[in-house]
């Protein structure tokens, strides 16, 4: 199977999409003749020429408007943000149309569009441009946020996203778009709101979706070496949110630590740490642990933003809370 | 304007369907009164010639309309059934939006009516996504987006301007300047009093009209219309009009003087056409009587409708979300 890119999967969905659909179509800010901010469109504009490859100007609530407006009439757009940063200048847009136009017409209309590009911190950014958002946008009724950390599950699911019939938040991220991993040449897609078990164990659940997966697989193989063997749910998906999944290993593991690179509170990870306490209590040996950014904005310094964010050390203390025990006594 | 260059019965149809909303308008406010109606609830009343002149230049099986939340007259024009118009006011299962939009969401996309939008600006770039929609499939079509004086600071509205130019986007902007953004007097808050100069930034077609005169405004909506139906170029025009009523229900418009009141009362679009259709020989007292006895019976039958129809039952609320 051949070896993809992250950023070239996404390209793949696109492309396909767009071979597959005429109705597909991008737009955003570089995304045409340079080939994407962060090349995640590149060679699209020669292939599909300046109609369904459109540069707009620096106006995220202007052209992020335009899209909906063209996905209520019958199109299919892709919206690239550059950043999941930018996308706050068009949260009127997002919130109050993509979300509402649906409602408020009584089912008169749908909103098939997609919004996406790079969220959460990157390096030596700031707090400006290092935010994950994706709380933000699942508090919101209407939207779909969908959230894959590998290039097989970054292309399938947007694929599905693009054929939504609804608006769909989709997070990617600055660093993951180097990331490697197999994508079959055959077309697949995957479903929305379906989690995958990255890695299964007995002892232990430890739940995550998006650019946290390498830290939690990095500690599960460290506390494979101390005998723990944790399951990992990679929620890959946000809204819908597949709540069996996370409720069956955690009836299994009896403990969970939730890793999500979002701020605290009112987080993803508070709101499944909840759904937790309240439909497995029975099943529960200790609190659900939540391993989250620091609540503060990301500083510019190194050292400081790697600890600014969820880090390995920080789930393994993480799980010795959720076992009452130290790592490596767990026998 | 030269009535002869018109049909007689495009001209009565003009002064019929401004005499509905200005039925309508007023039985809305009177079911607002007796509390059948609840919320924010703006009407049209003063500012009929603006859709009415506007849309009869459009052909909306190929053309779109948004606008804002003072949209009532807008839907009514577009075809929109005023059972279903005032079953929605009345926030029954029978209303456009069953009952989920209210008075600042209707929508009919059967008659290419998309809105009814309740927050200042924010549709005008949807407007030009249906644009680009026409535009990117080739068709025929046109989009009219209304917004009030009150929208025309807002950074959407020169964002989408600015990329209606660059992209060709057959659209009409029309904003309804009835010279108060709830109670601030547009010369208050705007660095220029004729909003047409904006159009100049980006190089847009842009001139005010009177927008009390229907004929007017159809005449100019028409010339713009056609310059995006046949060049691909949006227009702006700015439509000087005037709300008789406060800016919602609520609102007991204390910020003018009756005078002022009294003197715009006298440019009533309605009374105008009127006149002017009269003085042409073209219409008789006795014929408006009748006219204006059927826009009263279309209305009632509106109220009697809404009050019959059933209430959305409760596990609608968790309908309509996503498709």
């Amino acid at each position: 199977m051949p070896v993809i890119t992250y950023r070239e999967a996404i390209r793949q969905a696109i492309d396909e999409e767009m071979a597959r659909d005429e109705r597909v179509f991008l737009m955003g800010e570089e995304v045409a003749r340079y080939n994407g901010a962060y090349k995640v469109s590149q060679g699209l504009l020669d292939k599909y020429g300046p109609r369904r490859v459109i540069d707009t100007p620096i106006t995220e609530a202007g052209f992020t408007g335009i899209g909906i407006g063209a996905a209520m009439a019958g199109l299919r757009p892709v919206v690239e943000w550059m950043t999941f940063n930018f996308s706050l200048l068009a949260l009127d847009q997002v919130i109050n149309n993509a979300a509402k136009l649906r409602h408020m017409s009584g089912g008169q209309v749908s909103i098939p569009i997609v919004f996406r590009g790079p969220n959460g911190p990157a390096e030596y950014l700031s707090s400006q441009h290092s935010q994950a958002l994706q709380s933000l946008f699942a508090h919101i009724p209407g939207l779909l946020v969908v959230a894959p950390a590998t290039p097989y599950d970054a292309k399938g699911l947007l694929k599905t996203a693009i054929r939504n019939d609804n608006p769909v938040v989709f997070l990617e991220s600055e660093l993951m778009y180097s990331w490697q991993g197999e994508v079959p040449e055959r077309e697949y897609t995957i479903p929305l709101g379906k989690a995958d078990i990255k890695r299964q164990g007995r002892d232990v659940t430890l739940i995550t979706y998006s650019k946290p997966l390498k830290l939690v697989q990095e500690a599960a193989q460290r506390l494979a070496e101390t005998g723990v063997e944790a399951e990992i749910i990679d929620l890959r998906s946000i809204r819908p949110l597949d709540e069996e999944a996370v409720y069956s290993s955690v009836k299994k593991t009896n403990r969970c630590v939730i890793v999500d690179e979002t701020w605290p509170f009112a987080s993803v990870a508070s709101h499944v740490g909840w759904l937790i306490s309240c439909n497995c209590f029975d099943y529960l040996d200790a609190p659900v642990e939540i391993v989250t950014s620091e609540d503060v904005p990301m500083p510019y310094n190194h050292r400081l933003e790697l600890e600014v964010q969820p880090t390995v050390e920080k789930i393994l203390r993480a799980v010795e809370r959720a076992m009452y025990k130290p790592i490596g006594t767990f026998q | 304007m030269d009535l002869k260059n018109h049909d007689t019965g495009f001209l009565l149809k003009l002064l019929e369907q401004m005499l509905l909303i200005r039925r309508f308008e007023e039985k809305a406010a009177q079911m607002y009164g007796l509390r059948k109606i609840g919320g924010f609830c703006h009407l049209y009343i003063g500012q009929e010639a603006v859709a009415v002149g506007s849309i009869a230049a459009l052909d909306l099986g190929k053309d779109y309309v948004l606008t804002g939340y003072r949209d009532h007259g807008h839907a009514l024009v577009c075809g929109m059934s005023p059972n279903a118009a005032m079953a929605e006011l009345f926030g029954k299962a029978t209303g456009c939006s069953k009952g989920k939009g209210g008075s600042m969401h209707l929508f009919d996309t059967e008659h290419h009516m998309y809105g009814g939008n309740g927050i200042v600006g924010g549709h005008i770039p949807i407007a030009a996504g249906v644009a680009f929609k026409i535009k990117y499939n080739a068709e025929a079509g046109v989009v009219l987006c209304y917004f009030g004086d009150g929208a025309i600071h807002q950074g959407v509205f020169h964002e989408t301007l600015n990329m209606a130019r660059i992209w060709n986007l057959p659209i009409v902007f029309i904003c309804e300047n009835n010279q108060y953004g709830m109670g601030t007097d547009f010369r208050r808050v705007s660095s220029v009093l004729d909003f047409s100069v904006m159009g100049g930034s980006y190089e847009v077609p842009a001139k005010q009209v009177d927008g009390m005169k229907v004929l007017e405004v159809y005449e100019e909506t028409a010339k713009a219309v056609k310059l995006a139906r046949e060049e691909g170029m949006p227009s702006f025009l700015e439509m000087k009009t005037y709300r008789y009523r406060g800016h919602s229900m609520s609102d007991p418009a204390r910020y003018r003087t009756k005078e002022e009141l009294d003197e715009n009362r006298r440019l009533d679009p309605i009374l105008m056409h009127k006149q002017d259709l009269i003085a042409a020989g073209l219409l008789t007292e006795d014929e408006y009587k009748a006219m204006d006895k059927r826009c009263i019976a279309i209305c009632d039958e509106a109220v009697r409708y809404a009050e019959e129809s059933p209430v959305p039952p409760l596990e609608a609320m968790y309908e309509d979300i996503l498709a």
